[in-house]
């Protein structure tokens, strides 16, 4: 199963029109709206978790932009920045995860992106600022 | 007469440099060689010892002449990149200071404050080349007659620049704890509620001050890698304290003596003088500090064999005890159990966090020992060592 978190920007000519639901009707998707907004333009922004197969994803987000939709991934992850970070360690006192650790053989802070579950805690408890919260770079389409 | 088996002289070294003989080793690479030797074979075998450390040391900054401009100006109030620098100094010249923060820093206004630029990043944005905006405003004198200026200032066309720390490279550090019920934003950085972490700062068995814990080799003119380049010791740093409890080897048990040290900015590097941000209590500056340790006789050789295992500090409560001035220790712990991941304290697990790197000191002491065995840096003699 196959699942993502997408931000939909509306044209402000789209908005009246039933979109979304046959993402459900045609393309077997299931979705769950996590946030909806009419901006005074008219545009509408739209925030919704989108789940199903891979390849009904891929057609129902071709879809989606056929119908003037933009498509954005919401989804963020960690990354952190090699040139700055110094090993000194003080993340680790933050992180739940235990994605952020020191290796005992040598003292270096080791990151796991696997474990984090992108809480966020690290970056500002960074005192060089190395830990950036980053789009997902992933391509999903 | 010296009762030593093996007797060195800073000229003999100093001459093994030159010559291209010198055996250089880390404060790592000495403790098996020391194990395994001797002190006597070891101080026959090796020159010089060198350590490193990595990590905030809140009292530093700099010196900074910034040239005259026309009409002149005796400044008063400085700011550089708006950070308020102190200028109660002749005319042009100014101290930035490394905790200061930004004007308008909401500081801890929403808690815990984020700090997200002050006078350590200042100090790195110059030495990284970057441009930094000077402001000064004055009363105006017949001889300066300018209230205000405003420039761009790089510290290569500085007049000069001097980094002057009144107290780097402590000799030990408490081992932090909180608790209190509240997670808290200490200068040694993020401590959860009920000893949920136990942080620490310090390299440890390769700390300089460990490798020399009675300061017979450092005083005035011993000449350190400092924040990239060469430095000096120029006096025993402010809070001095040598008269603390100490192991039978020497070793300070709490926090001891400690290092002022003065070196030329233009000379070092960003990757040395790091601005801090420390979440919830300030800005700070991360420096770069080595002192080589000359091995003159076997004694030298076994104070720089310090190891972990025999380097002690105490667990200090920064939730209560700290703030209020109490002072009280909750534990001994060796920086060998620290630097294992987890200590216990009343029979509970706890995790332990570094703030000094470790990666960094290591890379440090090889720098300093690759410059020495290149024969581009020498042992400077001290005038005199720091008070015991």
């Amino acid at each position: 199963m196959y699942s993502k978190i997408l931000i939909l920007r509306f044209p402000n000519t789209g908005v009246s029109k039933p979109t979304v639901c046959y993402l459900s009707k045609d393309y077997d998707l299931t979705f769950t709206i996590l946030k909806a907004t009419i901006l005074p333009r008219k545009e509408g922004i739209l925030v919704i978790e989108v789940t199903g197969a891979k390849k009904d994803f891929k057609r129902g987000m071709a879809f989606l932009r056929d119908q003037g939709i933009q498509v954005q991934n919401a989804s963020q992850e960690v990354n952190r920045d090699t040139e700055k970070c110094v090993h000194c360690g003080a993340c680790t006192a933050v992180c739940p995860t235990g994605a952020l650790s020191v290796k005992r053989s040598d003292l270096s802070i080791d990151f796991n992106i696997q474990k984090c579950s992108v809480c966020e805690l690290c970056v500002t408890a960074c005192p060089t600022r190395a830990m950036k919260i980053q789009p997902t770079s992933e391509a999903f389409f | 007469m010296s009762t030593y088996k093996v007797n060195k002289t800073y000229q003999e070294i100093n001459a093994k440099i030159r010559s291209g003989k010198v055996v250089v080793v880390t404060a790592e690479e000495i403790i098996g060689i020391v194990k395994k030797e001797g002190p006597v074979e070891a101080a026959r075998k090796v020159d010089v010892v060198t350590t490193g450390t990595f990590a905030p040391m809140c009292s530093s900054g700099a010196f900074i002449n910034f040239g005259h401009s026309t009409p002149t100006i005796k400044a008063s109030k400085v700011w550089l990149n708006n950070v308020p620098a102190y200028g109660g100094l002749a005319a042009v010249d100014c101290y930035i200071g490394a905790t200061e923060t930004c004007e308008d820093d909401p500081l801890n206004k929403v808690w815990p404050g984020e700090f997200n630029y002050g006078g350590g990043h200042v100090i790195q944005d110059l030495v990284a080349g970057k441009k930094v905006h000077l402001k000064a405003t004055a009363y105006g004198t017949s001889c300066y007659p300018s209230r205000i200026i405003e420039k761009k200032i790089t510290l290569k066309e500085l007049p000069s620049a001097t980094l002057c720390n009144p107290r780097n490279g402590y000799q030990n550090y408490n081992c932090a704890v909180n608790l209190t019920r509240k997670t808290i934003y200490t200068y040694m950085g993020a401590l959860k509620p009920k000893a949920g972490n136990a942080n620490y700062c310090s390299s440890g068995e390769l700390s300089p001050l460990f490798n020399d814990p009675y300061y017979k080799t450092i005083g005035l003119g011993t000449r350190i890698f400092l924040g990239g380049a060469e430095g000096y010791v120029t006096w025993q740093g402010t809070q001095h304290n040598p008269s603390v409890p100490r192991t039978e080897k020497g070793i300070p048990m709490k926090p001891a003596g400690t290092l002022w040290v003065m070196g030329d900015l233009k000379k070092m590097s960003h990757k040395w003088l790091v601005g801090m941000s420390i979440q919830g209590y300030g800005i700070s500056l991360a420096v770069g500090l080595g002192v080589p340790i000359p091995i003159l006789n076997e004694e030298m050789a076994s104070y720089t064999a310090i190891s972990d295992d025999e380097i002690f500090t105490q667990i200090v409560d920064y939730g209560n005890d700290y703030p209020n001035g109490i002072s009280n220790s909750l534990g001994t712990v060796s920086y060998a159990e620290l630097k294992s991941g987890s200590i216990e304290l009343d029979g509970k697990n706890v995790l332990t966090v570094p703030l000094s790197s470790m990666v960094k000191a290591r890379e440090i002491a090889e720098i300093l020992k690759d410059w020495i065995q290149k024969g581009e840096f020498f042992l400077g003699e001290p005038q005199f060592t720091l008070p015991v």
